[in-house]
Order: C-alpha cells, then sequence, then structure tokens
C-alpha cells in the first residue's frame, strides 16, 4: 500500500527524475507498438504523474477500489500512454499489459477506461473529468471520507463549457479536497492554444472562481511537489507550465506530435538515446 | 365510465420519493433547479441535507453523479427529459453507462405532455437516445401506483436506469395490488383481435381505445411495456401468436421510442403488421397537452384506427 509520504519533498527529488525517464522510455515504446498514439502530450504530463503517483497520492494497488484512497482523473486521457507505465510501476497491472496498447482484446486501452485496475473513469472526451472529481470530491465531504481528487487537465479542454460548470460548482462547495492540475502546454489539437482560442492567461479566470490558483514548472519536480503539498481552503488549480514533447528534442513544441501518430523505428532510436 | 382520479407522475415520484426516503438513507437527490418542475419539492423540503444543487448545468450534474456514485451511494439525477437524454446524452452514456455505475436518471417533461411550454422542453426522443445506450435500463411508469412501486424497484436495480416520470395529471388505472418489475411487461386487459402495447400515458388511452372498439365487437389485448429496455419480448410475442394484429402507442416520436423496441423483435420472432401510433417525425407546438394528443394524432381514438387498420392487414396478410 502506498501511504501519503512523511519524507520532505527535497529528498524526492533525484528518485522522481530518474522513474520520470523510465516513464518517458515506456510511453515512448508502446506508442511504437501500438502505431499510434499521442507522443506530445504524453511526454508533457509525465512529472506530473511521477509526483502523484510516486510522492503524494495514497492508494493500494493490490485492492484500487479501496474506499479511502486518493482518486486520480487523466481527463486529458489521450496522453495514457505515459499513464499506463506508471500503474504498472505502482504495481496495479503487470508490466507487460504496456505491450498491448490500442490492440485488440487489450486490458488497456487508447483512452482510459475502467476495464483497467487503477483507472476510475473512462476519460478522454475533453471536458468531462473535472465534472466527475467534482462528484467524487463532493462524495468525500457528504460521506466523511478522507480522501483527495485528482484531475489533470489538457489546454484543448479549457474551451469546453462542461469545465466551467465543474470549476464554478467546485468554488461554490469549496471543495479543498479536489486538486486540478492543468498540464500547461500551450498547444492543442491543431495548434498553439493562441491560433485556436486563446483563453490566456489562465489564472485570473480560475481565481474569480473562488480556487487558491498555484503556478509552477510542471517538470520541475521540487516546484511541482510544494505545489501539491500546499494546504488550501478553497479547491486547488495548479498550473502547471510544461513543453509538449518534453524531453525528446525532435519532438518539444512540435505540432504534428500532438497525435495521433507514432515515431518510426529510427525515430525511435533516437529518442530512448536522449532519454540514456 | 366514471372519470378516475388523476395523479401527476411527477408528483407521484416526489412522494415515492419522501415515502422511501424514510426508510433508507444511501440515495441522495441530485437537482439542477428544476425540484419544483420535477416533483422532487416535497423531498427537497423533508431531507434538504440530501440534496445536491447543480445549478442549471445539467452535464455537470451528470458526471458529478458519476464521481459521487463511486463513494457508494446512489445519486438520484432529475431534470427535463430533454436536458437529461440529450443535452447530457454524452455524460450519460460515457461515463455512467459504461462503468455501469449505479445511478438513476428520472426525467419530468416528457412527449405533448408538456403542453403549452412549447417544443423546446417537448422531450418526443429521449427514448430513442436513452435506449441505444448500452448497459441503461430505461423505464415508463403509467400511472401515479406503478410510479410508486416502479421508483423502489429501481432504487433496487443495481446499475444506471432513465425513468420517465410526467408532468400534467395523468389517470390513476391501477390499485396497490398491481405488481411491477423491471422488464416485465403486464398484460392489463386480455383479448383475442388486436395487441396494443403502449407506455406511458398511453397506456390509459390504450384501455380507454380497447373499451372503445370493445362496442364494435373488437376485443384488444392491451400491454403496459413500463420496461422500454429491455423490451419483454416474451409477452409481447406470445400475445401477438394470439392476436396476430399489433399497435404501439407512446407519447414520443414513432421513430425509435416503444414502437422500434417491439419492431425489433417481432420481426425476428413473429413478422405481423404494425401501427405506430406516435409523433409521426415532426416536433411538437405549445397547446394544452390534450389538443396536442388529438392535433398529433395520439389520442385514444387514434389507437382505436390504428387497431382497425392492424386488423384489416392480417386478414390480407394471412
Amino acid at each position: 500500500m502506498k501511504k501519503r509520504t512523511n519524507k520532505k519533498p527535497k529528498d524526492n527529488i533525484g528518485k522522481l527524475e530518474l522513474i520520470s525517464k523510465k516513464i518517458r522510455v515506456d510511453a515512448l515504446k508502446s506508442i511504437y507498438n501500438a502505431g499510434s498514439g499521442h507522443p506530445g502530450g504524453s511526454l508533457s504530463v509525465v512529472e506530473i504523474l511521477v509526483c502523484l503517483y510516486f510522492y503524494k497520492m495514497r492508494y493500494n494497488s493490490r485492492n484500487p477500489r479501496w474506499q479511502l484512497r486518493d482518486r486520480f482523473i487523466l481527463s486529458k486521457g489521450h496522453a495514457c500512454p505515459a499513464l499506463y507505465p506508471v500503474l504498472a510501476l505502482a504495481g496495479f497491472f503487470p508490466k507487460k499489459y504496456l505491450k498491448t496498447l490500442r490492440k485488440i482484446n487489450s486490458p488497456i486501452q487508447g483512452h482510459p477506461d475502467t476495464r483497467t485496475p487503477g483507472i476510475e473513469t473512462p476519460s478522454g472526451s475533453l471536458g468531462n473529468g473535472l465534472g466527475i472529481g467534482l462528484g467524487m470530491a463532493l462524495g468525500g465531504k457528504y460521506t466523511k471520507k478522507d480522501f483527495q481528487v485528482y484531475v489533470v487537465l489538457s489546454d484543448g479542454e479549457m474551451e469546453e463549457g462542461s469545465t466551467w460548470e465543474a470549476i464554478m460548482a467546485s468554488g461554490v462547495y469549496k471543495l479543498n479536497n479536489l486538486i486540478a492540475i492543468l498540464d500547461h502546454n500551450k498547444r492543442q489539437g491543431e495548434d498553439k492554444v493562441k491560433k485556436i482560442m486563446n483563453f490566456m492567461p489562465i489564472a485570473p479566470k480560475i481565481t474569480v472562481f473562488n480556487w487558491e490558483v498555484l503556478e509552477v514548472d510542471g517538470h520541475n519536480i521540487g516546484e511541482m511537489l510544494n505545489a501539491l503539498d500546499k494546504k488550501t481552503e478553497k479547491p486547488k488549480f495548479i498550473v502547471a507550465h510544461t513543453v509538449k514533447g518534453k524531453g525528446i528534442s525532435f519532438m518539444e513544441d512540435v505540432q504534428k506530435w500532438h497525435g495521433s501518430l507514432a515515431p518510426t523505428r529510427d525515430e525511435l532510436k533516437i529518442a530512448l538515446g536522449e532519454l540514456e | 365510465m366514471a372519470a378516475p382520479e388523476e395523479i401527476s407522475l411527477r408528483d407521484a415520484f416526489g412522494r415515492a420519493l419522501v415515502k422511501i426516503a424514510k426508510t433508507r438513507s444511501d440515495f441522495v437527490l441530485f437537482d439542477a433547479d428544476v425540484y419544483g418542475g420535477t416533483g422532487t419539492k416535497p423531498f427537497v423540503e423533508n431531507y434538504p441535507q440530501r440534496v445536491l444543487q447543480f445549478g442549471t448545468a445539467e452535464q455537470n450534474m451528470m458526471l458529478a453523479a458519476a464521481g459521487f456514485s463511486t463513494t457508494g451511494l446512489i445519486p438520484i439525477v432529475t431534470t427535463f427529459a430533454v436536458w437529461a437524454s440529450m443535452r447530457a446524452h454524452e455524460q450519460l452514456r460515457t461515463f455512467i453507462c459504461a462503468p455501469k455505475l449505479n445511478i438513476k436518471v428520472c426525467a419530468s417533461h416528457v412527449g405533448l405532455d408538456v403542453g403549452p411550454d412549447g417544443l423546446t422542453a417537448q422531450s418526443l426522443e429521449d427514448l430513442a437516445t436513452t435506449r441505444a445506450i448500452p448497459n441503461l435500463t430505461v423505464v415508463v411508469p403509467a400511472d401515479a401506483v406503478e410510479m410508486g412501486k416502479a421508483t423502489e424497484a429501481i432504487l433496487n436495480y443495481q446499475g444506471p436506469v432513465y425513468m420517465r416520470t410526467g408532468r400534467s395529471p395523468a389517470p390513476v388505472i391501477f390499485d396497490d395490488k398491481y405488481r411491477f418489475s423491471i422488464g416485465k411487461a403486464n398484460i392489463i386487459r386480455e383479448g383475442k383481435d388486436v395487441t396494443i402495447v403502449a407506455c406511458g400515458l398511453m397506456v390509459a388511452r390504450a384501455l380507454q381505445a380497447a373499451h372503445q372498439l370493445s362496442k364494435k365487437g373488437v376485443y384488444a389485448e392491451v400491454i403496459n411495456a413500463s420496461t422500454i429496455k429491455p423490451i419483454d419480448s416474451k409477452t409481447i410475442i406470445k400475445s401477438i401468436k394470439k392476436t396476430r394484429a399489433l399497435v404501439t402507442a407512446e407519447d414520443h416520436s414513432i421513430i425509435g421510442g416503444l414502437g422500434g423496441a417491439v419492431s425489433e423483435v417481432v420481426v425476428k420472432e413473429y413478422p405481423v403488421y404494425q401501427q405506430f401510433v406516435g409523433v409521426k417525425d415532426v416536433f411538437g407546438e405549445s397547446g394544452e397537452p390534450k389538443e396536442l394528443a388529438k392535433k398529433y394524432q395520439i389520442w385514444s381514438s387514434d389507437i382505436v384506427l390504428a387497431s382497425l387498420k392492424a386488423m384489416k392487414k392480417k386478414v390480407r396478410y394471412f
């Protein structure tokens, strides 16, 4: 069982950086194997996932439905190639599953699905994860269960009306057991956010809905841990500034790697070389 | 026939919730600023601590129900049918039905029965849109008695349910001995000449039609199909094997609702000509429910005409 850690954030940084590297390797390999996927947004979210699963969250991978577990929703479900290696490493399922990503009869689907141990809800249809997280957080308060709910959002889904419905209600209900993390890589499906629907800056808009907003470098583990540890009276919104395709030189901030596509064999080789 | 007592199905639903809440504490009412409209005001007044308010944000309410149910309680999600079944359709489909969550969506304002509000709130498509979703059970009680029993039954059932309630006063047709169970259609009047399968308000109209037909020497069998999905094919097929003439009647579009559900099983197992009484692929308009029912041909007299047509076809076909 993974309990909430008592260690100080700075004692974890080296270990978490190492894990992040491994997750990038596995994410890229499984996208390559699958023949498609979303490399850009998978690589930008890695540190966020690693900090949650290997530092912050309380869960029992042998009993994924344990009632007091902290809940996690990858609302930007298309980044699941990064989530599955995290879940495997956390012990929810064997690592060999990763080879089956996006294949028929696979326990790990192209977008998150509850058939996979450790997945709380289907996701990837943008704009829905935060509302589900809101419901979980309300349920926690209602049943007086002490768990936290973490929802990772994409830039694209900040354009969905349903996201804002959830932001409004969470602020009104003052759900301090709800933490949203925006993987703010400033790109979406087809182009830069600036070109498609420029909602930036995002922080002031969230603040007025009665959330506590923090801004961090989403690839800086020390900053992420401090933000996750910060106690708030209101729901917490962490704007994690990230880079799409982070860690691979030819993918960083290049639109075509949003997906859905996989690296070629040669590209994979170069990418894995860069991660060594 | 003496005019029967009339009770609105939404009021019956609200009363049922208050009654059931006395003995079980495992459900919570989700409302989107329409507790007056959905008939749940008595519950809101009696159990304010068991109500979660979402404002007029139905997609968010549906999603929050999905998250909330994972903590073990049963959300009863209430709003008008147009919003429950269409505005929040994807949320119902992907986040409630795919993971088979134990959530009850109970929708008022169904069909032309909505009346003067006009077409925006007249849900003529909800049975089609909900019936298409895997794992979702679809229930349409016919009167206040059945509504009470169905409300209890869906709470005892594990899994997602969509239930139509109603709006305007509806004749009470059953007494307390009536038995409701999910998936079971009931023959409520026996006959040999034509089978009328109806749901919701149309059950009372089907009974009136059967009464009128009997004066012409035609004996109609009336089936209350209060579960649209899964449809009780056994009861329906057994009846049409006897009558070989079929009419379906619903306050809903003729596309995709009860008529569709019935014909899907009939063509496979025992094909007969079917007459569809329902709204004929058009939108409604403002008016009193009864006026609308007559104008859009879902009145008891329309069921009589459809039954006679179905019987004529029977002679030619066999």
